[in-house]
């Protein structure tokens, strides 16, 4: 009998996530486990020069004595890491791949997923529809970087990270660490140890990025876990808006996903940054599986008036804990954080933002959406605060939590530290269950619950969802309603 | 033709409506009259089917169907709408866009196509100006900050873009300035025809000036206690509702 409810549980939870499939498609792997011998596999498999490696294993060595964390409102299992796989790739020749040299099979995957690959088709398009550029990660490695001829000839260089290292390492040992140091925290220094692709963007000065950037992240192999690294570089006066999706095959093991994202924005420079995060969230009823998703990403805005915006719409992963924060370091630079964060069924989430004001006349503006449904908990963590410099320091900060059910809960955490007097800080918190009355007066005007609970929810988003670019503004639409399927009755 | 059996209505512990029978033929217009917590308003929501309104007994029929057995999004796509005594807030979701999500829903639940983004637009701008309501105020969130009047002219508005078969009017014009009744009662009294009916419930004759009613009720202690022309309301005005208190 419970077999036979857990498959009809496991085919209703199909249904929800549509993105479960597994690949059949022949990889390799790292041994199991993780010592000093994984970390030099996985620099020799992606053809790294000495410093590289060296860079590996002196955060290979301090995370060995580090020990992982515990103040966030999640809870799970201790990791052994031992027992997992750190690379993992398709069977084809690592580096930039020609369309032509990547497995069908992979294409098929992309196409299932609807991430446009072919340029052609792109172009081929209507005429005026939005075009965007996509860096494909699989498991462990980038498999193919779209618009990249385009791109260059703008001064554009967009490539996997792993291309980075061996092709533009001047850049990269300028940049990596310097936003997120080695022995940050925990999770980022594994990630500095082992970490396997992820994107790298450079737009070089008065340059604005001729399309939107984009990496999809595909954890596909079993036992595995993803350690993406991406950074993004805005040279003075420059102009970028970069996209990341993720999605998973379900499984019932848990994954990890600890990934580290790092943004430099020099003078007048801007970076917008969206994330929209549909890991698989495991089994809505047990909670078993889904990825166990840490993230660090931190953006510098370095320059005088730089500006970087996250926006984030997080649907998926069994826990989700990261904290997109920027140091606002320029003369009256400008950091912005627009979150959406669902949770339903087991999920956890502890998400927020940090906003660091260094230099003077910094402003910073935070507006986090959180709903929580079935047996979740969903957490809003911010830090606001201002260095004595940062006279005329500004913070704008809206934090909304709407509870679906009686069985998720919220809870708001912000911190804020002023060590000057002429700064203006302003916080607004609200808290509020989805209204039955509100659900009846939708109801008596024709729309079943469920379409009435999808209305009320993006009512209650929209100020965030305008933040997204146009063409991800639908799907994102699309997963919040999807993600809160069964939320009710 | 509605048809009301008998019905009887609890609220937690509390019997609201005790038997209460009424036939509302197609095409007429009836309105309600009673003091207040009479229980009209649990009338017109057990109707629409909110939820915590427990029928114990009794029927409720729209032209034969068995409405209390229906969803309330079910009972609207049959043609059953409410304007609300109390209109509720949706933040964030723009007027047109929660009547135009309401309009398919209840035109998927017939079978019909979607209407187009055109054809939409077109009608809420002659329905719009008929009621005299600034066609920028439909792209607010609905009735979020509106103030208590415009409030009760958007429940008109909705009504009349879903051009429905049975309306219940819940005090709609409490709330209304001078002008404002005479335009919201032109626009209701544009979707009286055969076919469709109405049960408006009101505190006041005036109403009834411009919305002229086929037959008047009252309705004391969870019953109708008493029907009659018209000329009902004009006496009710005078007289009050003493002779219909039940003596305790
Ligand atoms: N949820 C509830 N719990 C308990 N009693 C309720 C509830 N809802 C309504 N009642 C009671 O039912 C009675 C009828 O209320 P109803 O709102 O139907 O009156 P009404 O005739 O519409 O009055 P008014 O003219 O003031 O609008 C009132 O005494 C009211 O207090
Ligand atoms: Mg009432």
């Amino acid at each position: 009998m419970v077999a036979v409810k857990d498959t009809v549980d496991q085919v209703a939870g199909l249904e929800k996530y549509e993105h479960g499939f597994v690949t059949e498609i022949e990889q390799e792997f790292a041994p199991k486990g993780l010592n000093r011998d994984t970390v030099a596999f996985i620099s020799a498999k992606k053809e790294e020069p000495e410093w590289m490696l060296a860079w590996r294993l002196e955060a290979f060595e301090r995370w060995s004595a580090m020990e992982s964390p515990d103040w966030a409102r999640v809870s799970f299992p201790p990791i052994d890491y031992q027992d997992a796989t750190y690379y993992a790739a398709p069977k084809t020749k690592v580096g930039p791949a020609s369309l032509d040299e990547v497995d069908p099979e992979l294409l098929r995957t992309y196409e299932k997923l609807g991430i446009p690959l072919r340029e052609q088709e792109v172009l081929a398009g209507v005429a005026g529809a939005p075009r965007y550029a996509v860096d494909a990660v699989f498991d462990s490695v980038s498999v193919v970087t779209t618009f990249k001829k385009e791109l260059a000839e703008a001064g554009v260089i967009f490539c996997s990270m792993s291309e980075a290292v061996r092709e533009h390492p001047d850049l990269v040992r300028k940049y990596l660490g310097s936003v997120v140091p080695v022995s940050d925290n925990y999770f980022a220094c594994l990630n500095s140890a082992v970490f396997s692709d992820g994107s790298f963007v450079y737009v070089p000065p008065g340059v604005r990025c001729p399309m939107e950037l984009s990496t999809y992240f595909r954890i596909n192999a079993a036992g595995s876990g993803q350690f993406e690294r991406t950074l993004i570089i805005a040279d003075k006066g420059a102009y970028v808006s970069y996209l990341e999706g993720c999605t998973a095959p379900m499984r019932d093991e848990n994954q990890l996903h600890a990934a580290v994202v790092e943004l430099v924005a020099l003078e007048d420079a801007e970076i917008k940054y969206s994330t929209v995060q549909n890991w698989y969230p495991g089994d809505p009823e047990t909670g078993k599986g889904g990825i166990y998703n840490f993230v660090t990403k931190r953006a510098d805005c370095r320059g005088d008036r730089s500006r970087v915006s996250w926006t984030q719409v997080e649907t998926g992963s069994a826990i989700t804990w990261k904290y997109p924060s920027c140091i606002l370091r320029g003369r009256e630079s400008v950091g912005e954080f627009y979150s959406i964060a669902i949770t339903n069924g087991r999920q956890q989430a502890d998400t927020g933002t940090k906003m660091i004001h260094l230099g003077e006349g910094t402003r910073s503006r935070i507006i986090s959406k959180g709903i929580s449904a079935g047996r979740s908990s969903n957490t809003y963590r911010g830090l606001v605060s201002a260095h004595p410099k940062a006279r005329g320091a500004r913070n704008f900060t809206q934090c909304d939590s709407l509870l679906i059910g009686k069985s998720c809960s919220a809870h708001t955490v912000p911190y804020i530290e002023a060590r000057n007097g002429a700064c203006t800080f302003e916080h607004e918190a609200t808290t509020t269950r989805l209204s039955e009355d509100q659900l009846f007066y939708a109801q008596q005007r024709g729309l079943p619950e469920e379409e009435a609970v999808q209305l009320l929810v993006n009512g209650f988003v929209r100020d965030v969802l305008q933040e997204l670019p146009m063409e991800f503004a639908v799907e994102a639409q699309k997963l919040v309603a999807i993600s809160l399927e069964g939320s009710v009755g | 033709m509605l048809s009301l059996r008998d019905l009887r209505v609890r609220v937690g512990e509390r019997e609201i409506l005790k038997g209460l029978t009424l036939d509302v033929p197609s095409g007429e217009v009836h309105a309600i009259m009673g003091p207040n917590g009479a229980g009209k308003s649990t009338l017109s929501y057990v109707l629409t089917g909110r939820p915590g309104y427990e029928v114990t007994g009794g029927a409720a029929e729209l032209d034969g169907v068995d409405l209390l057995g229906l969803e309330a999004n079910a009972r609207a796509a049959q043609g059953l709408f409410l304007s609300f005594q109390y209109p509720l807030e949706i933040p964030g979701v723009p007027a047109l866009t929660f009547i135009r999500a309401a309009m398919n829903a209840q035109r998927k639940a017939r079978g019909e196509a979607e209407i187009s983004a055109p054809d939409f637009l077109k009608q809420a701008r002659v329905c719009a100006s008929d009621l005299k309501i600034d066609f920028d105020m439909l792209k607010r969130p609905l009735n979020v900050g509106f103030s208590g009047g415009e409030k009760k002219r958007m429940e008109v508005f909705q009504m009349a873009m879903l051009s429905p078969r049975f309306m219940i009017l819940d005090e709609t014009d409490s709330g209304l300035d001078i002008d404002a009744l005479r335009i919201v009662s032109d626009g209701v009294n544009a979707l009286r025809g055969p076919g469709r009916s109405m049960l408006v419930i009101t505190h006041y004759q005036r109403l009834l000036d411009y919305i002229r009613p086929d037959r008047v009720h009252v309705l004391a202690d969870g019953r109708i206690a008493a029907s009659g022309g018209p000329e009902l309301a004009l006496e009710l005005e005078r007289e009050g509702y003493d002779k219909y208190a039940r003596a305790a």
